[in-house]
């Protein structure tokens, strides 16, 4: 069995493989597939001040080797997640990440102010790169100036691992990664969802109630794996490596790329168990290559 | 009853007629533990368009083989790849998911409405509510004559009504055109799966005749689970997710305009 420990900032992951936010739920939905304690963490369902209902079905459409989502956060505020959802994720024996999300800097700085109070939660996610919402969102991750002043002000009211989740909606997604970590990012995720469209020939209509969308899964790979890569280059703080995700080379791409850990998202839909698969995947590719500690794997693209 | 990821065997795949097949599928554990209503999850191998796996109701369940099915209507590329599978293969199927149908007393009237293959819930429901000893009623919608299936299966737990679109078997209309829905014979309970415009009409006759009435909703669902967000209907209580908190309604606690 070979060394899959890694470390972000603080955190200590027992494997570097995680979950990611929006499509895990609060990690009790896959309490009957597997022990999720065996994860290096999970993040949460992105979580907001303040209820928030969503957008109108239909709120997904399934693309070429992908999905379009358009969720918008629905999610019953911080109160609600305080009281209800907290309780049942502290028993988790694993990294547990809220993804936080606001449409001003007041509303990122309160949520996390919150959050910071939960003993549990061991770092936030901060979402930068909402592209379903109308207000904030996206807006706050595609604009360097905007990106580094949340990251600034959230910086002040939270001492524990800070990762900020990049927008791939961007022209030069290396700069913004420089402007959040020279505001105090202890980490960068990336990426968040392409924006993008699908329309319904027959009825000449949008197939999302939004008519874009974020398009997630195996057909934004390439592009996720080049902007890990580009990122990975350009800061000295650990990148988290998501996008299309579906197994254990998926996994080991993105850290040969430079992540030193990864999120699987859509692919927890199709399989649940795709995690655990991942986690003993990687085993298999180590104990094959010869590596006893997947650190020596990090960054090591071969040029 | 526990979720779970399984290999299931295909024990048999029988074509109803040009687009209707019933997949029977052998489980490890116990069939008995599914409620009429729950539906199964399926990965679709060979269809390389099809990357989200496809819900379906459970048709019925069988406790002597220990065995479930499915009833498929062939509509697009992953619905037809399915059709195709062969008995002695695999399907890789997340299940049971979802709520069922309230179960009657012993004694109630209920009327058991199915239209198109919204029909395939309605078997597991009419057995399991005559076994109860309820007084069963189906009734089943379908464009013609050559698109109704499994008539005399469901005569085996229920007096069966039937209609056509284009009066080729039965009453000519639509369900709610069939006498049985006049009101004269009081049902404790409708329950209805079909197309959304079949489901809000028989929700407008239970007004109309002050029946309860349970409607299971088929919405787009990417994880089947409760954790994608992506199947939500509107309720008097917000967006519910129909694969969690569904499929089954009652209509009273829908947003509908009916
Ligand atoms: C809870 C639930 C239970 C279901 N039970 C059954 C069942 O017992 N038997 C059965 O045959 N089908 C059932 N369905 C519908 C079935 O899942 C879809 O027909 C199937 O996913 C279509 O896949 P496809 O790849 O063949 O079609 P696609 O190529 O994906 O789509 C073909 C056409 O069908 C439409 N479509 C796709 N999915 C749905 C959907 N969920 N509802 C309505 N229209 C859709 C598309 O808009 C498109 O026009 C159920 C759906 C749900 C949510
Ligand atoms: C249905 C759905 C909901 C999502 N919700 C969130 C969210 O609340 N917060 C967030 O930061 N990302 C959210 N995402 C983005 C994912 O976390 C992930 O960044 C993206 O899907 C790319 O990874 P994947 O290709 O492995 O899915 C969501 C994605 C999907 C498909
Ligand atoms: S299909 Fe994902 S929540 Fe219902």
């Amino acid at each position: 069995m070979a060394d899959l420990r890694v470390k972000i900032d603080k955190l200590e992951l027992k494997n570097p493989v995680m979950t990611a936010s929006g499509t895990f739920g609060n990690g009790v939905e896959f309490d009957d597939f597997f022990n999720v304690d065996k994860l290096g963490g999970i993040i949460l369902k992105g979580t907001t001040l303040n209820h928030r209902e969503g957008n109108d079905y239909p709120r997904m459409a399934e693309t070429p080797s992908g999905m379009l989502n358009a969720v918008g956060l629905q999610n019953k505020g911080v109160d609600y997640f305080c009281d209800h959802i907290y309780p049942k994720v502290e028993k988790y024996d694993t990294n547990v990440i809220v993804n936080v999300n606001g449409s001003t800097i007041e509303e990122y700085i309160a949520l996390t102010e919150r959050i910071n109070e939960l003993q549990r939660i061991d770092a936030i996610e901060l979402n930068i790169s909402c592209p379903n919402v109308k207000q904030g969102g996206m807006a706050f991750g595609t604009s360097c100036p905007m990106a580094e002043q949340v990251t600034k002000e959230v910086r002040k009211v939270y001492d524990k691992t800070l990762i900020v989740k990049l927008s791939p909606n961007v022209t030069n997604i290396a700069e913004i990664a420089r402007g959040v970590e020279s505001q105090g990012a202890d980490a960068v995720s990336l990426v968040n969802t392409f924006l993008g469209m699908a329309i319904d020939a027959e009825t000449r209509k949008p197939m999302l109630s939004t008519v874009t969308g974020g398009l997630s899964g195996p057909a934004i790979k390439p592009i996720a794996l080049r902007m890990v890569w580009q990122v990975a280059q350009a800061v000295k703080i650990p990148v988290i490596g998501i996008g299309g995700i579906m197994d254990a080379t998926d996994a080991i791409e993105f850290i040969l790329a430079g992540a030193s850990a990864v999120q699987v998202g859509t692919a927890n839909f199709v399989e649940p168990n795709t995690t655990i698969n991942i986690i003993e995947g990687l085993d298999v590719y180590l104990e094959k290559h010869n590596y006893n500690n997947i650190n020596n794997l990090i960054g090591g693209l071969q040029l | 009853m526990k979720k779970e990821v399984s290999n299931l065997l295909v024990t048999k795949n029988i074509a109803l007629n040009h687009d209707n097949f019933l997949i029977e599928l052998k489980a490890d554990s116990p069939v008995e533990q599914i409620l009429p209503g729950q539906f199964v999850n399926v990965k679709v191998e060979k269809s390389p368009n099809t990357f989200l796996r496809r819900p379906f109701s459970v048709h019925d369940t069988y406790p002597v083989t220990n065995s479930l099915s499915i009833l498929v209507k062939a509509i697009g590329d992953g619905t037809k790849a399915l059709s195709a599978i062969k008995e002695g293969q695999y399907l890789d199927v997340v299940f049971p998911l979802g709520n069922g149908f309230k179960m009657p007393s012993k004694g109630e009237t209920v009327l058991l409405i199915g239209g198109g293959v919204g029909i395939a819930p309605m078997m597991h429901l009419a057995r399991i509510s005559k076994e109860i000893g309820a007084d069963v009623h189906i009734l089943l919608g379908a464009r013609t004559l050559n698109d109704h299936i499994l008539i005399e299966e469901f005569k085996r737990y229920g007096k069966v009504h039937l209609t056509t679109d284009d009066g080729s078997l039965g009453k000519k209309g639509f369900v709610t055109d069939h006498p049985v829905m006049d009101g004269e014979i009081r049902f404790s309970r409708y329950q209805c799966c079909g197309p959304d415009p079949m489901m809000q009409a028989v929700a407008r006759k239970a007004k109309q005749n002050e029946t309860e009435c349970e409607v299971s909703l088929e919405n787009m669902m990417a994880c089947g689970f409760g954790v994608c967000l992506c199947c939500v209907t509107k309720t008097h209580e917000g967006n519910k997710c129909v694969c969690t908190e569904g499929p089954v309604f009652n209509i009273n606690d829908l947003e509908w305009q009916i």
